[in-house]
C-alpha cells in the first residue's frame, strides 16, 4: 500500500492502518533499553491495549477547538504555579508586625497571610514572578473557560451525546470562579478584604440562615480570624481535587463520544477527520501547552497584576475609588449595583434584603439556564440522534439569536461593574451610567436577539445564493446582443459543501395523542417549536443545484 | 445526508428519532475529500532540511532560555529595600524562563506543521450507546445482584438501610458550628464599641479631635477612643468606624428627637454602607452627598444620611455626639440601631 493511497482519497473512509514494514536493522542500545522497559511495563500494567485504543485516535483540527485546550494547560500552569506558593504562604490571620523588605510597610500590624505575601513578592526570587503567573493563569482559565463555552454553544457541539459533558463542563466554571475568588481573597490585603467585606453582606442579606451563616465562615464577627485559613482550605484542597477530577471525566467523555467536527468535504456524521494523537496531535498540544505558559510567563515578567503592597493590609475603614473585582465576579458585582432602589422591607419584624436577594435569583437563574441550555433545545427539537457534526451559528438562527441575547445581558451586568470607572473616565455622572446599565440589561438583550437572528438569516441567504449561482467575480462582460452582465465563478464542489451541508428542522405540527386529546405539554411544545424553526433557509437541494447549473449558462 | 444517518445507526435496532428534523432525499452528494496540497517540505529536501534545522534551533534557544534564567536568579538578587532589584529580578528571571517553555512549543508545534505527516486522516464512529448485547448483559447483572440479595424483595431491609444512610450525614452538620464562638451572632451585631462620654479620635492614630479642630466643611475619618488597644481590633473597626463633618447649622434638616446629636453641626454618620457593608469614604463636600465606592450608594448628610441612589435602602446611622469639659468631641451613647448591611434578625 502506498502512503497516499490510506490517508484520505476520496471514498476511503475506514482507518489507517499502517503496514509499512520495518527495515530489519538490529537494534541499537538505546532501542535494545526502549523494547526493555516497554516489555517491563505492558507485562505489568498491559498498557499496550490502552496505547492501541487510543496511540492513533483521530482528532480533528478547527483553531477554536483550541480554547478547551487553553483552558486544560492554563489550569496545569495554575497547579505548578500555586503549589511553588503554598511553600511559601501562611494562610493565618494572626496578628504580626511587618518586618520585611519593602519599606513603605515596616512595623505595620498586619496578617501572618499578608505579611507572608509580601514575602514571597520582596523576598523570594521568583516569589513575584510565580504568584503573577499564577494569577494571570487565573485569569486566562476562567476566560478561556467562557470562550470555550461559548464555541460549545454557538456551534451546537453540546447536542447529544455530549450534554452531559456540557453540564460538568458549566460545573468546572462555576468551580474556576470560586477559585478565583477563594484565591483572591487569600492575601487579606485592603482589596480582597473589601471583596470579602461585600460577600458578607450578600450571606447576611439571606433569610432565616444568613446571619447565622456568616457567623459560621467568619468565626464570629467579620473580618473574624479564621476565614483565610478555610478558604486556604477550599482553595488548595477542596476545589481543586473537585476540578481535576472533573477534568477527568470531562477528558474521557471525550475520547468515548470523539471529538465533533465542522461540515466538509469527505466528513460524514460518520467519522472522524483530523491528525492522530501519535504523532502530529500529541506534538502540536504538547508544543501548545509549552506556548501558552510561555505567554502566561512572559506576561507575567513583564506586566504586574494584583499589586496588594500598594492596597495595604485589611482595615475595614478605609477603601479607594475605583475598586474592582477580577474581572470574571465582575457580573455578579454588576447585578448589585443595578437593582432598583428601595427594595428592602420587614415582614413580621423581620428584615428581606430584596436588594441583595434579587440580584442573587437573576445571577442564579441565568446560571441555571445556561447550565440546562442543552435539554430545552433537545426537548424543543425532539431529535434524539446522535450529532457530530458542528453547526455554523447562522445555521441555528433562533440559539445563536438567544446566544447573543445571553451574551449581552451578562455584558450589561459586567458593564455595570464598572460603572464609576465608565463615569470617571468618560465624564457622565455616576447615576447616568447606571440608568444606561439599567437600560441594556433589559433592552440589550432584546435588541441582540432581533439582530443577531436577521443576521444569521441574511447570511444563510447569501450561502444558498452563493452556493447555487456562485460568488461575483467582478468581471463584466458585454454579450453579443449588447446585454451587459457579470460573470458568475461558480465554487468547487468542495467549497459548495462547506455552505450546504447542514441540518434542516421543521416547526412541531400540532397533533392529538392517541386518545384524540392535545396537551398542554403538546401544545408549550409546538408553540416553542414554531418559534424556534418558523424562520429557517433549507439546505440546498440536488434538484435545486442541478437546475441553476443549467439556468446559470447564458 | 442520506448516508449520515445509515453510518450513526448501523446494528442497533431502535433508530433514534429524528424529531423535527428534515431527512432529506435529495440531499448534494458528499463530494469527498479534496485532493491533498503538499507543503514545502514534501516537494523540497532543501526546504525539508532547513525546517529542520529551524526546529533544531528552538529547542536550543530554549536550552539557552532555561540556563539563562538560573544565571538571572543568581546575578539580579533581590537587595532589601530596593524595590527596583524586584523588578528585574522579576523580569529576567520571567523572561528566561519564557524562551525556555517558547522554544520547545514553537519547536514542537513547527516540526508537527512543518515536518510530520500532513495528511488528514479518518477513523468511524460508533453509536455511543452499547450494543444490544452488552446492554442486555447489563441488565442481567442488576436482576441477578437483585436476585441474589434480595434487594427489592426484602423491602423491611431496604428501607432500614436507606434510612439509616439518610441520617448518618447529618452529624456532619452540628460539627460545623464550633466554627464560631457560642452565643447568639445577632445580639453582638446590634452593639458596637461605642458607649457614653467615649472621645471621638482620628482613624488609624487615635488622637483626640476637638471641636475646634472641625472646621465648616471639613470631614474627619473617627475611631472611638481605646479601639486600636481592643482585643478585637479589626472586628469592632468594622463596625465602629464613623465619619464626621461639619456642615452649617441652617443646612441640616434634623428630625424630631435627634435636635441634640450633633454639635454645632457637626454630625458624626456610621461608615458602613447599609447595603453591603464597604465604607462609605467618599465625601463630595459642596453637595454634602457620602458616595460609597463599591455599589454606588449615595447618601444626603444634609438630610440625615438619607438614600437618594443607589442599592442601599437604609440611612446610614447617625452617632449622638456632644462635647466634653476639655473641649474634644464625645459620644453621647452608642448607635440607637445596628450599623452596617441588614441581616434577618435586624430589627427584632
Amino acid at each position: 500500500m502506498t502512503v497516499e493511497a490510506t490517508k484520505t482519497t476520496p471514498r476511503n473512509e475506514g482507518p489507517r492502518i499502517s503496514t509499512e514494514d520495518e527495515q530489519a536493522v538490529p537494534p541499537n542500545a538505546g532501542m535494545r533499553f526502549t523494547n526493555w522497559a516497554a516489555n517491563y511495563v505492558d507485562e505489568r500494567t498491559s498498557i499496550s491495549g490502552l496505547v492501541r485504543e487510543l496511540g492513533r485516535k483521530i482528532f480533528p483540527d478547527h483553531w477554536s477547538f483550541m480554547l478547551g485546550e487553553v483552558a486544560l494547560y492554563s489550569f496545569v500552569v495554575i497547579l505548578l504555579s500555586g503549589t511553588f506558593l503554598t511553600f511559601f504562604f501562611q494562610a493565618s490571620m494572626a496578628e504580626v508586625v511587618y518586618d520585611g523588605s519593602y519599606v513603605p510597610l515596616k512595623g505595620l500590624e498586619m496578617s501572618a497571610a499578608y505579611a507572608s505575601t509580601l514575602d514571597i513578592t520582596f523576598d523570594i526570587r521568583g516569589g513575584l514572578l510565580m504568584r503573577q503567573i499564577h494569577h494571570w493563569a487565573a485569569l486566562l482559565f476562567v476566560a478561556s473557560i467562557g470562550l470555550h463555552m461559548l464555541r460549545v454553544f454557538f456551534t451546537g457541539a453540546f447536542r447529544k451525546p455530549r450534554e452531559l459533558n456540557w453540564l460538568i463542563g458549566f460545573v468546572m466554571f462555576v468551580l474556576a470562579m470560586a477559585e478565583g475568588f477563594t484565591g483572591y481573597s487569600l492575601p487579606d490585603d485592603l482589596l480582597s478584604g473589601n471583596g470579602l467585606r461585600i460577600i458578607d453582606g450578600m450571606i447576611k442579606g439571606v433569610p432565616i440562615v444568613g446571619t447565622w451563616l456568616s457567623n459560621l465562615i467568619f468565626g464570629g464577627e467579620f473580618p473574624g480570624t479564621q476565614v483565610v485559613g478555610i478558604f486556604y482550605s477550599v482553595h488548595i484542597l477542596l476545589l481543586p481535587a473537585i476540578l481535576a477530577a472533573a477534568i477527568g471525566v470531562h477528558l474521557v467523555l471525550l475520547v468515548v463520544n470523539k471529538h465533533t467536527q465542522f461540515a466538509g468535504p469527505g466528513r460524514t456524521e460518520g467519522n472522524v477527520v483530523g491528525v492522530p494523537i501519535m504523532p502530529v496531535f500529541a506534538a502540536k498540544a504538547g508544543g501548545f501547552f509549552f506556548i501558552i505558559f510561555g505567554v502566561l510567563a512572559l506576561t507575567a515578567s513583564l506586566v504586574t497584576i494584583n499589586p496588594i503592597w500598594a492596597y495595604g493590609p485589611y482595615d475595614p475603614s478605609p477603601v479607594s475609588a475605583g475598586t474592582q473585582p477580577d474581572w470574571y465576579i465582575g457580573f455578579a458585582d454588576g447585578a448589585l449595583r443595578l437593582v432598583p432602589p428601595g427594595l428592602e422591607f420587614e415582614l413580621w419584624g423581620f428584615t428581606v434584603s430584596l436588594n441583595i436577594l434579587l440580584p442573587i435569583a437573576v445571577l442564579g437563574i441565568f446560571l441555571l439556564l445556561v447550565a440546562i441550555y442543552p435539554f430545552i433545545e433537545g426537548w424543543i427539537t425532539g431529535d434524539q440522534r446522535e450529532h457530530h457534526m458542528t453547526q455554523r451559528p447562522r445555521n441555528a438562527p433562533r440559539r445563536t439569536a438567544i446566544g447573543a441575547a445571553g451574551v449581552t445581558f451578562y455584558a450589561a451586568l459586567w458593564a455595570a461593574a464598572g460603572s464609576d470607572l465608565i463615569a470617571t473616565h468618560f465624564k457622565l455622572s455616576i447615576e447616568s451610567v447606571i440608568h444606561a446599565c439599567q437600560a441594556l440589561l433589559i433592552l440589550g438583550p432584546i435588541i441582540a436577539y432581533v439582530v443577531a437572528h436577521r443576521i444569521c438569516i441574511g447570511l444563510q441567504k447569501k450561502d444558498r445564493e452563493i452556493a447555487l449561482h456562485g460568488f461575483e467575480s467582478a468581471r463584466i462582460v458585454r454579450l453579443p446582443g449588447g446585454e451587459y452582465i457579470e460573470v458568475h465563478e461558480q465554487l468547487s464542489d468542495y467549497e459548495r459543501w462547506k455552505l450546504i451541508d447542514f441540518e434542516d428542522y421543521k416547526p412541531l405540527m400540532l397533533r392529538p395523542n392517541a386518545q384524540g386529546k392535545i396537551t398542554v405539554r403538546q401544545r408549550v411544545r409546538s408553540r416553542l417549536s414554531n418559534w424556534f424553526f418558523e424562520d429557517r433557509i433549507a439546505p440546498v437541494t440536488r434538484t435545486e443545484l442541478e437546475a441553476a447549473k443549467h439556468g446559470s449558462h447564458h | 445526508m442520506a448516508d449520515k444517518s445509515d453510518a450513526v445507526a448501523t446494528r442497533e435496532a431502535p433508530a433514534p428519532s429524528p424529531g423535527t428534523a428534515v431527512v432529506p432525499s435529495d440531499a448534494v452528494e458528499n463530494p469527498g475529500f479534496p485532493p491533498y496540497r503538499p507543503r514545502v517540505s514534501d516537494l523540497d529536501p532543501a526546504k525539508e532540511r532547513a525546517n529542520e534545522r529551524r526546529v533544531a534551533w528552538m529547542f536550543w534557544a530554549s536550552i539557552v532560555g532555561s540556563v539563562f534564567a538560573i544565571v538571572a536568579y543568581i546575578v539580579f538578587p533581590i537587595v532589601p529595600g530596593d524595590v527596583s532589584t524586584v523588578r528585574l529580578n522579576n523580569m529576567f528571571l520571567g523572561l528566561g524562563i519564557t524562551l525556555g517553555l517558547f522554544g520547545i512549543g514553537f519547536g514542537a508545534v513547527h516540526w508537527s506543521k512543518s515536518l510530520m505527516d500532513g495528511h488528514d486522516m479518518t477513523e468511524s464512529r460508533h453509536p455511543t450507546r452499547g450494543s444490544e448485547e452488552t446492554r442486555e448483559k447489563a441488565v442481567e447483572v442488576f436482576q441477578l445482584g437483585n436476585k441474589e440479595s434480595g434487594f427489592t424483595s426484602r423491602k423491611l431491609i431496604r428501607n432500614s438501610l436507606i434510612g439509616a444512610l439518610v441520617v448518618t450525614p447529618l452529624p456532619a452538620v452540628v460539627l460545623f458550628r464550633d466554627l464560631a464562638p457560642a452565643g447568639d451572632p445577632v445580639a453582638r451585631l446590634k452593639h458596637t464599641f461605642w458607649e457614653k462620654g467615649m472621645r471621638l479620635t482620628r482613624d488609624p492614630d487615635g488622637t483626640p479631635i476637638k471641636v475646634s479642630d472641625v472646621t465648616l466643611g471639613s470631614v474627619f475619618h473617627v475611631i472611638p477612643e481605646g479601639l486600636n488597644e481592643a482585643e478585637d481590633r479589626l472586628e469592632e473597626k468594622a463596625k465602629a468606624a464613623v465619619l464626621l463633618m461639619r456642615l452649617k447649622e441652617e443646612d441640616l434638616h434634623v428630625s424630631p428627637g435627634r435636635e441634640d446629636w450633633n454639635y454645632q453641626g457637626i454630625v458624626a454618620y456610621s461608615k458602613i454602607c447599609t447595603h453591603v457593608g464597604c465604607p462609605v469614604a467618599l465625601y463630595e463636600q459642596q453637595t454634602h452627598h457620602l458616595l460609597c465606592p463599591c455599589h454606588q450608594s449615595q447618601f444626603d448628610i444634609t438630610r440625615e444620611a438619607a438614600v437618594i441612589f443607589g442599592p442601599a435602602k437604609r440611612p446610614l446611622p447617625q452617632l449622638p455626639i456632644s462635647v466634653d469639659a476639655e473641649g474634644y468631641l464625645v459620644a453621647q451613647s452608642d448607635f440607637h440601631e445596628p450599623v452596617g448591611p441588614s441581616f434577618w434578625e435586624r430589627s427584632l
